[in-house]
């Protein structure tokens, strides 16, 4: 169906993908697997049309193609279902499925009936028993996510590409995602599968290709292949050597969080966080574990004040009650947080690197609220050489810097204000193996100073790899909690997965 | 960068070199523009739009915006101009109340600050976005300075007060001295105070800046009670310079003071720009109304000249952040 070749991609002089080559069948699924940072997101952006400069070229159904745009892979037929769902919320299924394709009457205006009916038989076939008439944002996301399919269906699609499906669904809806893929292979669409879910690939992939690095490591037939091997290949080294010398366990309580709940403003009811109780003692990693959707990015903030209407929680910080109504009093107590969006909440992209990290704990350089230039640069400078941030000068605007280093600058603005807690979400999200373990030995050093740190990630092996103990998110509620030793992915991921629909 | 391409340096300076070669134009075109007398006549006409301005840049470097400046213009003056004159009378008793100039100065400025303030108090506590917020605000300051003024100007306010409007310190004009004080200080607090250093992180990302552990409410409630002072120091400004206080007065000078500050190279989405781009573009927009004047262009042209000179300058910016 699709052959790619010898496909190579630079980001400003940085190799992100290397000579990958990738055959795709009709009727078959392919499963894309990689550490975060390995490509595969990279390379679904080239065969759906959105990086249109690459090396390497791309043979679809015979013949030769470049597409310059995203519309034009769609139209020949290749679809791919993102991570992040392009639905809008306030439109129903109908307008969804058809947005800028709509089929209009003659006299140009709207055919709603032909739509709706063509809708109807679209979810008929996937099975999914909801009105076309149904609101996105009233639709769970494993719904949501076959409405997505059902769009892709409707362009007559050859090649499914769907990044990370199951990642926010239940395992009800992993099933009915699986029913519906194994139906359209016997359609002979040919499907490409990324997931990080290795359970999942080896039922339903047929072949399997392994990124790290930019470059393929690995390819064949997923049952020629066990999930051990396959981890092996992803990070090209056994992950039992990453893991730390147990240290001496720490035991002073530093944070204690008791019967944290958080309801959403918005849909009445819906329960966020239920009843958290933990304690982070000094000195300690403690690792937060949970899918897309457990209320891990929510508890975080909840701890830096974010959502100060909380009812009913006592935070307590060394003895202390502590009441954060807003980061800026979390900060003051001592409290920082690493946020998961480093472009989005972390950075002032278009400020330099000096102010960027001054930005926390400008009082400190400053006398009757004016700075002095002298002290910031010094303290920039400080965090510069300690974290081995590579810029040009202080002067650089953020922007400018790899994901690492931006990531490293966020950690310098939270470090400056002397922190006794440092939460970090997703700490190494997009950024290079070796910037990750930059940050995951500066967690450790930071950790043996005293300092108490919370990591929150979706990466098993980067939990595994940094907590000293682990506590398991699945919708709102901690679900389990596991010490160093006991842990490991199976039980782990077991105490992840949502038990209710 | 030590090794910029000329076109980024040319760039960096192109609202100055188009003031350069406007005044060039102006001064060839009409042997009137280049005379002392009608170069003071401009800074005096500027002063006013450059206080209003500054405000508005501290504002929209937060991206937000105040359409309200104009009325709370009119309200303070009005409010001075009627303290000054006639003092108060307490209902329901013989007690007067009489102000001197400075007394009245200082009631026209705390309420321009307190309307200023209660835009930020209706943007921060209830999510209203600034732009309605002030929309608001400009119709309510404008009715209050009616029912202050009944409809008619307050005029009369004797010469000292006029002093301020037409008087001369040190061979400058009083108001443009006023105007220097205020950009002076506005570059201080926006280049050396942490004051300053919040409104820009404010403006270039503001969920990074709470996350940062600034409080964006506080900031924000100063940034708009800053806009509503200067607006007030304005309307003292116009009603001493005219030697009244007209209900109508400051209409439209929030579109004049947006100008300056986007001619002036600031971003509306916030985050970037700056006092002396503000100072420059309101400096452009003065002395293009007063080419147009001496050169006789009728006044709705104008208005058309100085719009396509808006949106002129916008575009070349886009283009050059672009090319950066």
């Amino acid at each position: 169906m699709l052959i790619a070749e010898k496909i190579s991609k630079k980001f400003a002089g940085i190799a992100a993908l290397e000579d990958v080559s990738l055959e795709l069948l009709a009727g078959k699924v392919t499963a894309i697997i990689g550490e975060n940072g390995a490509g595969k997101s990279t390379l679904m952006k080239i065969l759906s049309g959105v990086y249109t400069e690459y090396e390497g070229r791309i043979i679809y159904k015979g013949e030769h193609v470049r597409f310059t745009n995203p519309k034009e892979a769609q139209d020949s037929g290749i679809n791919i279902i993102h991570q992040e769902l392009n639905l809008v919320p306030d439109m129903n299924i109908t307008e969804n499925i058809f947005l800028g394709r709509e089929i209009l009457n003659s006299w140009n205006t709207l055919n709603k009936k032909t739509m709706r009916y063509k809708t109807q038989q679209l979810l008929d076939k996937l099975k999914l028993n909801v009105s076309p008439d149904t609101h996105i944002a009233n639709l769970k996301v494993g719904q949501q996510q076959v409405v997505e399919i059902a769009k892709a269906l409707l362009y007559n699609s050859d090649v499914i590409i769907m990044d990370e499906p199951t990642s926010a669904i239940s395992d009800h809806e992993v099933e009915v995602l699986f029913e519906i893929i194994r139906g359209l292979k016997k359609e002979n669409k040919a499907i490409v599968y990324i997931s990080h879910k290795l359970d999942e690939l080896s039922r339903i992939a047929d072949s399997y290709i392994i990124l790290r690095d930019g470059k393929v490591t690995d390819s064949g037939d997923m049952a020629s292949i066990n999930q051990d091997a396959i981890i092996r290949k992803m990070v090209g080294r056994d992950i039992k050597t990453t893991v730390r010398e147990h240290r001496v366990s720490p035991k002073e309580i530093l944070l204690s969080v008791k019967n944290l709940s958080l309801k959403a403003n918005k849909r009445a009811g819906k329960i966020i966080l239920d009843n958290i109780n933990f304690h982070l003692y000094t000195g300690e990693i403690l690792g937060i574990f949970g899918l897309m959707g457990a209320g891990r990015t929510e508890l975080l903030e909840t701890i830096l004040g974010m959502h100060p209407k909380t009812p009913i929680s006592t935070f307590t910080l060394q003895d202390a009650p502590l009441k954060a109504k807003h980061p800026h009093d979390a900060i003051r107590a001592g409290i920082v947080l690493v946020p998961e969006d480093r472009k989005k909440d972390g950075l002032v992209l278009g400020m330099d690197v000096m102010k960027n990290i001054s930005l926390s704990c400008l009082k400190k350089t400053a006398r009757q609220g004016i700075i002095s230039k002298h002290e910031e640069l010094e303290l920039a400078n400080k965090y510069i050489s300690a974290l081995k941030i590579k810029t040009p000068s202080s002067n650089q605007v953020v922007k400018n810097l790899s994901g690492g280093n931006q990531q490293k600058v966020v950690l310098a603005k939270c470090l400056a204000t002397k922190p006794k807690i440092l939460m970090l979400d997703e700490p190494t999200r997009g950024i290079d193996a070796n910037a990750k373990n930059e940050i995951y030995d500066l967690i450790t050093r930071l950790s043996a100073s005293g300092l108490g740190i919370i990591v929150v990630s979706s990466e098993l092996p980067e939990i595994l790899a940094v907590s000293d103990r682990i506590l398991v998110m699945a919708e709102g509620r901690i679900t389990a909690e596991f010490t160093r030793a006991e842990a490991n992915e199976t039980n782990i991921l077991k105490a992840a997965i949502p038990k209710t629909i | 960068m030590s090794a910029q391409p000329i076109y980024l340096k040319v760039a960096k300076y192109q609202s100055l070199i188009a003031l350069f070669i406007l005044c060039l134009a102006l001064s060839f075109l009409s042997d009137k523009f280049l005379t002392a007398s009608n170069t003071w006549n401009v800074l005096r006409q500027i002063s006013v739009n450059i206080c209003i301005s500054v405000g508005m840049t501290f504002v929209v470097l937060t991206a937000g915006i105040d359409l309200s400046v104009g009325s709370v213009l009119a309200l303070s003056g009005a409010i001075t101009a009627g303290l000054l004159k006639s003092g108060i009378e307490l209902p329901g008793s013989n007690l007067f109340i009489g102000f001197t100039i400075s007394g009245a100065i200082l009631a026209g400025m705390v309420t321009g600050s307190l309307l200023g303030c209660f835009n930020g108090w209706i943007i921060t506590k209830f999510k209203v976005p600034p732009f309605v917020a002030t929309l608001g605000m400009l119709t309510i300051a404008r009715g209050l300075t009616m029912l202050w003024t009944k409809g008619y100007p307050i005029s009369g306010l004797g010469n000292h007060f006029a002093y301020i409007g037409s008087g001369w310190l040190l061979g400058i004009p009083v108001l443009v001295w006023i105007a220097c004080i205020t950009v002076v200080t506005a570059v201080f607090i926006s280049n050396k105070t942490i004051f300053g250093r919040y409104i820009f992180a404010i403006g270039g990302n503001e969920n990074a800046s709470r996350l940062s552990g600034i409080n964006i409410n506080k900031v924000k409630l100063m940034v708009y009670s800053i806009a509503g002072l200067l607006a007030a120091v304005g309307g003292i400004m116009v009603a001493s310079r005219l030697d009244s206080a007209q209900p109508n007065a400051g209409m439209g000078y929030e579109l004049d003071s947006i100008a300056a500050v986007v001619i002036g190279g600031t971003s509306l989405s916030g985050g970037r720009g700056s006092i002396p781009g503000t100072v420059l573009g309101a400096v452009i927009i003065g002395v293009l109304n007063n080419g147009l004047v001496l050169l006789d262009v009728s006044p709705f042209w104008q208005q058309v000249v100085k719009g396509l000179v808006i949106l002129l300058a916008v575009i070349v910016d886009k283009a050059n952040s672009k090319v950066e």
